[in-house]
């Protein structure tokens, strides 16, 4: 089993441990990182299980978009033949991933939560829809690809090495095609979305945009951060960066609490393996209330105020 | 510039708890109201700005379902798409992303591009998987998660959401873009829209028209097979309770247990 490898100044990102770990738990894992910082984020992937890394730090996967990285994998996928291709479901990993299956006629399963290897082959399992999860497999041979949920899987730390070997993945002048012309970091204030111990979300159920600084005042005082359905982030309420679900952040806090979200599977999908979950909502059939440790039948715009006086109190008192 | 925006037909995301049918394992869509995605709304208002900036444009909406899906075109079109495309083939059921990508890339090359534009990912199957193998498919670049477009020349400078902040992106025509949700307030529909939506033809294309095979898309082509369906996960429930007043006390107690207060 392959992993697609994303890093960061050097280091693979946390959803790329996860991977690696879980590849290596069926048998020799492989790791591919392209681009600045590759070999340094091999080794740290070795630590983490990966028995081989194949790596090439050429500036030019830095500098465009998606289009060399692939040039690169379909080479080696169609020398090498692996069985199956693990990406992560992020923005960078996504766009690699869907146009090498284009271009190699792979199947693909996406937004997996858990891989098991049977005889001579691997079965994927998916959710569909909210209440179910689809055991699926690829049919048709060759590689497969596979796109994994972000935290579905535990990185563990087994302080191994791997034997990192230097490719040379040699893009087409074609993948030159679109230019990274800047890059810019954007530097939230409070703990980060995807690593705050405590996440206080709105829904549509809030009534309007306004309601949100009752979010925001609660997530200062608990020393966490804000979040939003897609619902309210297609409505244009709060910025794309607060999204959580499917597509947007994972988030696994100590505490989340969710305020007028009734729970459909884009956001489940992004927030249900937090260790506690809180959710208020008027409507007592709202799925989210069925996957809460404390569900409140109630008015979120009543108790809101009520809980952040409430907090003020314990604190000072 | 021809820009041609991938629409989908989707159950309605607000009108309750997307179901499978455990026979056909597919998404139940009997009985659903089914909308235009919110997302291509938010795509086709990217678009149709674009179109508006400047210049002799033609807004195509292109769409693959059953014949019902005229109804999200109509949508598209009061919401001011030029024209619109229906790519409809009982082949086409069950078809995986590569076999749906096959068709719509397949059509876009009839109906004559110079940008496509998709939304990142539908509501009702979320793999975000269609752009980018529509792009590949058709040979040109794709720019994703796109908060900002324009376009100069023969040329398209786009702002990319990353997950630590945004790139700007610069790439030349032919291209694909999918827009990021959330980007685009899209607009409503005026009524001279809607009336005028209702009085324009639809151009259809089969599998046949396409040029497809039975193995290319639909069942028959696709890949993924679901072996079985499992109920997910449950977390262990908790306590649901009625609030008479004291439930802001119990939070905050909940809070205190777990350490976060």
């Amino acid at each position: 089993m392959w992993v697609y490898g994303e890093s960061r100044d050097g280091q693979p990102t946390p959803v790329t441990l996860e991977l690696v770990s879980q590849a290596s738990a069926s048998g020799d894992a492989t790791v591919v990182f392209l681009g600045a910082g590759a070999a340094g984020a091999a080794a740290v992937a070795g630590e983490y299980g990966a028995a081989h890394a194949l790596v090439d730090e050429n500036p030019v996967y830095d500098q465009y978009l998606a289009l060399p990285a692939v040039d690169a994998l379909a080479s080696l996928v169609a020398a090498r033949q692996p069985d199956l291709l693990l990406f992560a479901t992020t923005y960078d990993s996504r766009d690699v991933a869907s146009r090498l299956a284009a271009r190699l006629g792979c199947g693909v399963v996406s937004n997996a939560t858990g891989i098991e290897a049977v005889d001579g082959g691997y079965r994927v399992l998916t959710p569909w829809g909210s209440e179910t999860v689809a055991v699926c497999e690829v049919t048709g041979g060759g590689t497969a690809i596979v796109l994994a949920r972000p935290k579905a899987f535990t990185a563990t730390h087994t302080g191994g090495s791997c034997a990192v070997e230097q490719f040379t993945g040699q893009p087409g002048a074609g993948a030159q095609a679109v230019q990274i012309v800047e890059t810019v970091e954007e530097v939230a204030e409070g703990p980060s979305l995807a690593d705050a111990k405590v996440v206080v979300s709105g829904g549509r159920g809030l009534g309007k945009p306004e309601n949100f600084t009752l979010i925001e005042e609660l997530a200062d005082l608990l020393g966490g951060a804000t979040g939003a359905t897609r619902a309210v982030v297609d409505a244009g309420w709060r910025p794309y960066a607060e999204q959580v679900g499917q597509t947007g952040v994972t988030v696994k806090p100590d505490v989340y609490l969710a305020w007028g979200i009734s729970g459909a599977i884009q956001h489940l999908a992004g927030m249900k393996n937090a260790k506690a979950i809180v959710a208020v909502n008027r409507d007592p059939d709202a799925p989210l209330l069925r996957n809460a440790d404390l569900g409140v039948v109630g008015d979120a715009l009543k108790i809101l105020p009520q809980l952040i006086d409430e907090v003020k109190r314990r604190r000072n008192g | 510039m021809r820009i041609v925006v991938c629409v989908k037909q989707v159950p309605d995301p607000n009108a309750g708890v997307a179901r499978i049918d455990p026979g056909t394992k597919r998404l139940v869509r009997d009985g659903v109201p089914n909308i235009l995605d919110p997302g291509v709304e938010v795509a086709l208002e990217a678009a149709l700005q674009l179109a508006e900036a400047g210049g002799d444009n033609t807004v195509t909406a292109l769409a693959m379902g059953p014949e019902s899906a005229t109804e999200a075109l109509r949508r598209a079109l009061a919401m001011g798409a030029h024209e619109a495309a229906l790519v409809t083939d009982p082949g086409l059921a069950g078809s995986d992303t590569l076999g749906t990508a096959r068709a719509l890339a397949a059509a876009i090359k009839q109906v004559g591009f110079d940008l496509v534009v998709c939304a990142t990912e539908s509501t009702d199957g979320y793999s975000g998987m269609v752009p980018g193998m529509v792009a590949e498919l058709l040979g040109v670049p794709h720019l994703s998660f796109i908060r900002q477009l324009s376009a100069t020349g023969d040329a398209i400078t786009a702002q990319r959401v990353t997950a630590h902040g945004y790139q700007t992106l610069r790439c030349a025509l032919p291209a694909l873009v999918a827009i990021a949700s959330g980007s685009h307030e899209p607009r409503y529909p005026a009524l001279r829209g809607i009336m005028a939506a209702k009085r324009k033809q639809i151009a259809t294309y089969d599998l046949a028209a396409l040029g497809l095979g039975a193995a290319d898309a639909g069942e028959a082509g696709a890949r993924e097979r679901v072996l079985a369906l499992q109920p997910a996960e449950q977390r262990s429930a908790g306590a649901v309770i009625e609030d008479d007043g004291t439930a802001a006390a119990r939070i905050a107690d909940f809070l205190q247990q777990r350490g976060v207060l």
